[in-house]
């Protein structure tokens, strides 16, 4: 880079330093809060140097935060079992698509691809699943609405299966006289795997970060709540007691139940830190998956 | 006759031949297909709800036809100018600043020499994106809770000045919401427009530089143009998506306070809020049929000026 550039590096520097700095801060932030003493909390609120660490918070969780472990499985269940079957899903629906000849392959796409255009909106769907097909208060309210399947998914996954596997190994199968599920697993997984893997690293990130299954699918069943739910519960209860607080005598003894504010910064901290861990990983998959114009959020 | 007969005989073994070979690929996408219409057809269909008085003990079918009421009541609240006013404003505003911003940190990412500090602020911008909004919500209380958050407690005493009582005033929280959404969101389009800033031919900036054009001139003259279908295309999409609002972020973010509605409340919490909390279907449901159709018309029409501008960037 020629020297004449050097303001331009510069401003850049700074700027994005900035940006960065901006980003790491909040964090900081709520990573000091779950460290720091309830007390000095308190008295002198979140900082990012508190007068007074303590690993209370963190404490609090390992001995008596059954709770808390419970939804952190429910979490690492719901993901795991969502992506793997939506990954199932969208494979198999999107290898036909790309075989050449296939018969109505026209009309099955746009069948797909209408449901980009249009929704029905959040109250028919609420009812649908909740009164008629039973999810509510069940595990399937935090895996199948909403989530499993989405179009965008199917026609990305297509896209790269027409490019990438020979027009003609599906006569070729034919002739051979292999079962379609052998090719589909033996050769065309195979083949797909690096969009295979993109669409899984959206599709798990999308079931960890879920909150609104949870908040729309569960109300009784609290042991179904993933660790989103229970961060969420938490907002609700305390709302829910402070904007109650003169209609209860007992507004102490309701307010002790709700963790102390260190355990749920510890809480919300738990919760991000495996997105912190496989930050590298998902860096990698989310950059071609938004290259590729895979689904937002 | 019996030639006839055969041809037609051999026709159907032919098509039944061809319903053989198919077959297997048809029942590959039928698990898929399955899912599509539960999840997303027969709730279209549910838009009827709107246009009836739901009785559950009779069932959505054998409701009572209420025609336009539903959208009569709610057109008549200021609830439903509130929503919509917030939701358009608000991404008019997200769609402006993400765009801006996006390009400008693509710009000053891609030109950056360092290898490593290129890494970290790529990484810096992607991270917030990777959040789920309930965290976010807990980060901005950390900042702005009223009895204990950064704020109140050290930034405006240092400064002299009195405690804000964030959560009950909404005239801050157009401010937030939007520094919130750029926080969380520019990574997108930027890292979309680093790919088209990465994919611009290197030999018309060496040409440019032989010119004499110095760095803004490149930018303006090349940079720009050159990622403007992708610029174009992105913004289409999202004013397609104008009348949709992230539900996390305006439920989230101001915890669900009441006392914020009037610069929180967009069509989504609105709808969620008279779903869950007030069992107003009718008026819920008139507010989601109100933005499902709206929302359509809009992918219509920015599809169809796409088609104008530049066909191959079209959806269909």
């Amino acid at each position: 880079m020629k020297r004449r550039y050097l303001g331009f590096q510069i401003t850049a520097h700074v700027v994005m330093l900035l940006v960065t700095i901006s980003v790491i801060l909040p964090f900081l932030l709520l990573m000091m809060s779950s460290l720091t003493d309830e007390n000095v909390l308190l008295s002198k609120g979140y900082s990012f140097l508190p007068e007074k660490f303590s690993l209370a918070a963190y404490e609090y969780i390992f001995m008596s935060g059954d709770k808390i472990f419970r939804a952190y499985g429910m979490t690492i269940l719901v993901t795991v079992v969502g992506t793997a079957v939506g990954l199932a899903l969208t494979a198999l629906f999107a290898y036909p698509l790309a075989v050449k000849d296939l018969p109505f392959k026209k009309a099955i796409t746009f069948f797909v691809f209408f449901t980009m255009l249009f929704n029905g909106g959040l109250v028919p769907s609420y009812i649908l699943w909740s009164s008629y097909l039973g999810v509510k208060d069940t595990i399937w309210g935090q895996i199948l609405p909403n989530m499993l399947v989405s179009a965008m998914n199917i026609l990305l996954v297509r896209t790269y299966f027409s490019s990438s596997i020979p027009d003609t190994l599906y006569e070729a199968a034919q002739i051979d006289g292999a079962s379609q599920l052998r090719v589909f697993r033996s050769i065309v997984l195979p083949l797909g795997k690096p969009i295979l893997v993109t669409i899984g690293t959206f599709t798990g990130l999308n079931y960890w970060n879920n909150w609104t299954n949870g908040l729309y699918f569960i109300s009784k069943r609290t042991d179904l709540y993933t660790i989103q739910n229970l961060l969420n519960k938490m907002v609700t209860d305390l709302q829910f007691l402070s904007t109650n607080s003169n209609m209860s005598g007992s507004f102490a003894e309701e307010l002790a139940k709700v963790p102390s504010t260190g355990v749920q910064m510890a809480i919300a901290f738990v919760a991000v830190l495996p997105i912190l861990i496989l930050f590298p990983f998902l860096q990698k998959y989310y950059a071609k998956g938004i290259a590729l114009g895979a689904v937002k959020g | 006759m019996t030639t006839a007969k055969q041809e037609v005989g051999r026709r159907r073994s032919g098509g039944l031949e061809k319903f053989k070979k198919w077959l297997p690929l048809y029942l590959m996408m039928l698990p898929g297909a399955a899912y599509l219409i539960i999840n997303n057809y027969i709730p279209m269909l549910g838009i009827i709800i709107a246009f009836k008085k739901v009785d559950f003990s009779v069932g959505i079918l054998k409701s009572e036809w209420i025609g336009l009421k539903n959208f009569e009541f709610l057109f008549a609240t200021e609830d439903a100018w509130v929503i919509t006013r917030n939701t358009l404003v608000y991404n008019i505003i997200f769609i402006i600043l993400n765009t801006v911003l996006g390009i400008l940190f693509a710009i000053f990412i891609c030109d950056i020499v360092s290898k490593r500090m290129k890494k970290v602020y790529q990484s810096a911008i992607l991270f917030p994106f990777l959040m789920s909004m309930v965290i976010v919500g807990y980060i901005v209380y950390a900042f702005l809770s009223m009895q204990s958050g950064i704020v109140n407690k050290t930034i405006l005493p240092a400064l002299g000045m009195d405690p804000i009582f964030w959560y009950n005033d909404p005239k801050y929280w157009p401010f937030i919401l939007i520094f919130v959404n750029t926080w969380k969101g520019v990574g997108y389009g930027c890292l979309i427009y680093i790919s088209a800033v990465n994919g611009i031919d290197p030999s018309y900036f060496e040409a440019a530089e032989l010119d004499g054009a110095g760095k803004l001139k490149q930018i303006w003259h090349i940079t720009l143009p050159s990622i403007l279908p992708s610029v174009i295309t992105l913004t289409l999409l999202n004013i397609g998506r104008i009348f949709y609002s992230d539900f996390g972020l305006f439920y989230q973010v101001p915890r669900n306070s009441g006392m914020l509605y009037s610069t929180t409340n967009v069509i989504d919490t609105y709808v969620y809020r008279g779903l869950m909390t007030q069992n107003n279907i009718g008026m819920s449901s008139a507010a989601g049929v109100y933005q499902s159709l709206v929302g359509f018309a809009l992918v219509l029409l920015t599809n169809w000026i796409t088609r104008k501008v530049s066909k191959e960037n079209a959806l269909f």
